[in-house]
């Protein structure tokens, strides 16, 4: 028997199994700020860990990739009415608990920059110099009327579909959905 | 303990996480292979969360230095 070799099989084997690289996939969700911040700080925690990080955006999380600054016209109506519900941009979120009418985001907002955590503005810049990558999902763009058109200017950011998160996942040693 | 030399000192006070990992895996990407940056931190997460980063990144926390809510982290650049 040919310890070497069977080592070297073995080895081969490990590295080529699922979920071995060093890599984070995520779902973001979720449209809030505090689920927002909590992503972006895994995100941004993760890349600076040097692993390769892919957030795939989805239903409410999407409108956080909006910019509030641009518009995108030819919606029909439904269209609209998502254009018009939904936070036109990060800064627009709201807390997924103790809102309280705008109060309780307006509190923790204040909050975050008197103990210097950063903000969303922050974070994705933060993001996108440590080269996380931002998929969205092309069937909640569809569904909620977005274009890419009004969406933030974020280096690399595609419209993917579900194949491309799953293909991702399956080789990340972490994935998450928030 | 002070076989190394000091390359530059990286002001991460006042950050809360994560945002001093982030700044420290920047910094040490433009550093040479052998090199040392100093880097201060209020943050006591930080305690953790950098010898963690090293571990993780293959760099090595060469000293750590505390007085009074100030942490010195000396960090290496191993590859």
């Amino acid at each position: 028997m040919d310890i070497e070799k069977e080592l070297s099989e073995l080895k081969a084997k490990v590295n080529s199994a699922p979920g071995m690289e060093n890599k984070l996939s995520m779902v973001v969700f979720s449209g809030e700020l505090d689920k927002q911040i909590a992503s972006l700080i895994i995100a941004t925690g993760a890349a600076a860990m040097g692993m390769k990080v892919v957030l795939f955006y989805t239903f409410w999380g999407t409108a956080a990739l909006r910019d509030p600054s641009k518009k995108a016209g030819g919606k029909d109506f439904m269209g609209k009415m998502f254009g018009f519900m939904l936070p036109k941009g990060r800064n627009k979120l709201k807390l997924s608990q103790m809102n309280m009418a705008g109060a309780g985001t307006a509190m923790l907002k204040s909050l975050m920059t008197k103990k210097n955590v950063a903000s969303l503005d922050q974070l994705f810049e933060a993001a996108g110099a440590l080269g996380v990558e931002i998929n969205i999902c092309q069937m909640s763009m569809d569904l909620m009327g977005m274009k890419m058109e009004e969406m933030i200017d974020y280096p690399g950011m595609k419209v993917v579909g579900v194949a491309s998160f799953l293909a991702d996942a399956k080789e990340s040693a972490v994935q998450l959905f928030i | 303990m002070s076989d190394y030399a000091v390359t530059k000192t990286l002001d991460c006070k006042g950050l809360a996480c994560p945002m001093p990992i982030v700044k420290l895996s920047m910094e040490i990407a433009k550093m040479k292979v052998g090199e040392v940056v100093e880097m201060l931190s209020t943050d006591p997460g930080s305690l953790a969360d950098v010898p963690s980063w090293a571990k993780s990144t293959g760099n090595a926390v060469v000293e750590t230095k505390q007085d009074s809510g100030l942490i010195r982290f000396y960090v290496k650049r191993q590859k």
